[in-house]
C-alpha cells in the first residue's frame, strides 16, 4: 500500500518535470525577448543569475534575487537542480508561494528534507554543493566581499550585518556567483575587511590559504556581468546590460577595469521568464522596488 | 543552582517545569548570562521572551545566535546587551539593523563587543559545546577578516593530512531559549521545519527554556519520538505562550508578519523612533495577551494557516 502510494507520487513528479521542460524553455529567438523598459534591472539580474544555474547543480540558494533566480531556473532550463537553505531545508521544487525569507512556511511545505544547519553546512564542506549565491556590500578587484565593516574593523564607518552563511559559501562551494548593486563606493580596489573570500590578492591565493572551493565565477550587477581572468584571477567585464555605456561601468569601478576580448550584451529576459519572476514576486518587493 | 557547566542538573526531570513567561525569565535568566536565541533563524524566533527580558531590564547579556532577524537589534537598542556572538545581525528582508549600527558606530545606548562568526562556525561551536569537546576544525574561515585582530579562533596544520585548518572553540551558553510548536509538561519538545542550530544550542546550554504554542499530553510525544528535537531532561522551563514568536512564523500555527519587519525598519531608523516603538510594543505591553490585543484579531486572522498540509502518520508498531 505504502509502496504503491510512493510510486504514484514518483510518476506525478516525472510528469511535472516533463511539463515544465516542454512548456517553458529558454527563448530561442529575439521575438520572444522582452523589450527594454518592459523589465527592471533587478529582473534582468534575476534572469542572469538563473542562467548561471545548471540542471545538475546543487545550489546553496540564499535570499532575495538569488532565490528568485533559483525559482526561475527550476521552472525553465534546470528542472532537476536541487536547492538547499541554511536554516535546514532541501527542496527540488520551487515553493508554491512568494517567499520573503527562507524560513517562511511555504518553503517548508513540499520540501524533501527539513533538518539542521549543521547538516546543510556539512554538505557544503563535504564538497556536495556546486553553486552558491552571495550578495555583497563591497567587492574588490579579486572578488573578495565585505559585508561586515565599511572602513575596516578598527575604523568602523558602517557596521553591516556580517557574514551569515556567505563566508562559508565563498570558502567551500565549488563555484559562487555574487549579485550586487554597481556603485563606485561598492567596487573598490581592495576591501578593508574580507567577510567572504574571493581570490585574495589574485593568482593561487586560495590554494595557498587552504581554501577548498573554486571561488567566484561571476559578478552580476545592475550594470553588467563580470568574470575572472584565468591565471591572474582578476575581475573582467564580460557582458554589458542593454543600454548601459561601457564608460558608465568604468567610471563606477574603483580600479582600472580590464575588458573581455569579446564583449557581450546581456541577453534580455524572455517574456515567459518575466512571467515566472512576477509569479514569485507578485508585489514586486524584490524586483520592482526603489 | 548549577555550580559547574556540564554538570547534570539535580533531578531536573522531576521538577515542575511549567512557568509563566514572567517567572521563567526572572528565574532562569540572570544579568551577565550568555543566551542563545533565534536558533531556527527566520522562523520561530522567541520575540515574546525577548520582550520580557527587556521589561525585566536584564543587563550585560551575551547574545549567541546564527543570524538574528530583528530580535537581537531590539535587545541591543534596549541596553540589555554587552556582547554579541553571531554570524549576522539585522533585519533579513530590509538589511541593516539600526540599533546594532548605533551601538557599534557611536556607543548608543551602550558600547557592545562583537565576536564575528559565520553560520557554520556558530553551528560548530555549539556542536562542540554539546559534545563536550574543546573545539572542532573547519575549512571555512581561512583567509577571512574573522581570523584577524581579536578573535576566538586558531589555526593548525592537520596532524593527518597536513592541510590548514581553522579551529572553532566550543560555545556553552548559560541559557538556550527555544520556541517550538509543542512540548509536554516535562519539556519533551516537538519541533518541525528547518531547525537551524536549535538542537546543538539546547544540548550545549546549561539551562534550557522552551516556549511553546501548546502544551500537549505526553502521549502525543511518545506517539512520534522522531519529531522530538529536545528531550525533556535537559529542559528547565516550559512556557505556554501562543503566538509567542510573532512576527516570525511558526510552521502549522501562523505565518510571518512581513509588514512588522518593514515597519520596524523605518520606525527604528532614529533613536527617538526606536524608543517610541519600544514604548508602544514592549514597555507599555503587560504580557503577550496584551500584545495580541494590540495586534488585533483581524491581523491575527490574516496570518493563520490557510492551506493545511497534514503529514501522513507513520507506524511505530511492532
Amino acid at each position: 500500500m505504502n509502496r504503491f502510494w510512493s510510486l504514484e507520487l514518483g510518476d506525478w513528479n516525472l510528469n511535472y518535470l516533463r511539463m515544465v521542460q516542454c512548456g517553458l524553455t529558454r527563448p530561442s529567438s529575439q521575438e520572444e525577448a522582452a523589450l527594454k523598459g518592459d523589465y527592471t534591472l533587478q529582473e534582468l539580474m534575476v534572469v542572469a543569475g538563473s542562467r548561471e544555474i545548471r540542471d545538475d547543480d546543487v545550489v546553496f540558494v540564499g535570499m532575495r534575487l538569488p532565490l528568485l533566480a533559483f525559482q526561475l531556473a527550476k521552472a525553465t532550463h534546470a528542472p532537476r537542480a536541487i536547492g538547499i537553505f541554511e536554516n535546514g531545508i532541501l527542496r527540488d521544487r520551487p515553493a508554491r508561494e512568494a517567499l520573503y525569507t527562507m524560513g517562511d512556511a511555504p518553503n517548508i511545505e513540499g520540501a524533501i528534507w527539513t533538518t539542521s544547519m549543521l547538516d546543510i553546512m556539512s554538505l557544503l564542506q563535504g564538497g556536495r554543493v556546486s553553486l552558491g549565491f552571495i550578495g555583497g556590500a563591497e567587492v574588490d578587484r579579486f572578488g573578495n566581499l565585505n559585508t561586515t565593516y565599511v572602513g575596516g574593523r578598527e575604523n568602523v564607518q558602517v557596521r553591516l550585518p556580517g557574514s551569515g552563511g556567505g563566508s562559508d559559501i565563498a570558502s567551500l562551494s565549488k563555484r559562487f556567483v555574487i549579485i550586487m548593486n554597481h556603485e563606485k563606493r561598492r567596487f573598490v580596489t581592495r576591501v578593508t575587511y574580507v567577510t567572504s573570500p574571493g581570490f585574495g590578492d589574485g593568482g593561487n591565493w586560495r590554494e595557498k590559504n587552504g581554501l577548498r572551493g573554486g571561488g567566484p565565477c561571476a559578478v552580476i550587477t545592475t550594470k553588467g556581468i563580470f568574470r575572472f581572468e584565468p591565471g591572474t584571477k582578476e575581475m573582467i567585464l564580460d557582458s554589458i546590460h542593454p543600454g548601459i555605456p561601457v564608460k558608465e561601468i568604468l567610471e563606477n569601478t574603483g580600479w582600472n577595469l580590464k575588458l573581455a576580448r569579446e564583449m557581450k550584451e546581456t541577453e534580455p529576459p524572455a517574456r515567459s521568464e518575466l512571467g515566472i519572476i512576477r509569479k514569485y514576486d507578485p508585489g514586486g518587493f524584490w524586483t520592482r522596488g526603489d | 543552582m548549577f555550580s559547574s557547566p556540564g554538570m547534570v542538573p539535580e533531578r531536573m526531570h522531576l521538577a515542575q517545569k511549567i512557568f509563566s513567561m514572567e517567572e521563567a525569565v526572572s528565574r532562569f535568566i540572570e544579568d551577565g548570562d550568555s543566551v542563545a536565541m533565534g536558533t531556527a533563524l527566520e522562523a520561530a524566533i522567541p520575540f515574546g521572551l525577548g520582550h520580557e527580558i527587556i521589561r525585566q531590564e536584564k543587563r550585560d547579556l551575551t547574545l549567541i545566535g546564527p543570524i538574528s532577524d530583528m530580535l537581537f537589534d531590539q535587545l541591543i537598542g534596549s541596553g540589555c546587551v554587552r556582547k554579541v556572538v553571531a554570524a549576522w545581525v539585522g533585519n533579513v528582508i530590509m538589511g541593516v539593523g539600526y540599533n546594532i549600527r548605533r551601538a557599534v558606530e557611536t556607543g548608543v545606548p551602550r558600547k557592545i563587543e562583537i565576536e564575528d562568526h559565520t553560520n557554520f562556525t556558530i553551528s560548530l561551536a555549539l556542536c562542540a559545546g554539546a559534545m563536550g569537546i574543546p573545539f572542532i576544525p573547519t575549512k571555512s574561515l581561512l583567509g577571512t577578516g574573522m581570523m584577524e585582530g581579536k578573535h576566538p579562533f586558531k589555526e593548525m596544520e592537520c596532524p593527518f593530512t597536513g592541510e590548514r585548518l581553522a579551529l572553532v572553540p566550543a560555545l556553552k551558553p548559560d541559557v538556550a531559549v527555544v520556541h517550538a510548536q509543542r512540548a509536554d509538561e516535562d519539556g519533551n519538545t516537538h519541533f518541525w521545519g528547518g531547525s537551524g542550530v536549535t538542537k546543538e544550542a539546547a544540548l550545549a546550554a546549561r539551562k534550557v527554556i522552551v516556549v511553546v504554542e501548546e502544551v500537549v499530553d505526553q502521549r502525543v510525544i511518545r506517539r512520534d519520538p522522531n519529531r522530538t528535537l529536545i528531550p525533556g531532561f535537559l529542559v528547565n522551563a516550559v512556557v505556554p505562550e501562543p503566538w509567542g514568536a510573532h512576527p516570525s512564523a511558526v510552521q502549522g500555527y501562523y505565518n510571518r508578519d512581513h509588514e512588522k519587519y518593514t515597519d520596524y525598519h523605518h520606525e527604528s531608523r532614529e533613536r527617538k523612533g526606536y524608543l517610541q516603538w519600544l514604548d508602544a510594543w514592549v514597555l507599555r505591553v503587560k504580557n503577550r495577551r496584551d500584545y495580541l490585543r494590540r495586534l488585533g484579531e483581524e491581523k491575527m486572522k490574516s496570518l493563520l494557516v490557510k492551506r493545511h498540509r497534514k503529514s501522513i502518520p507513520v507506524d511505530y508498531g511492532y
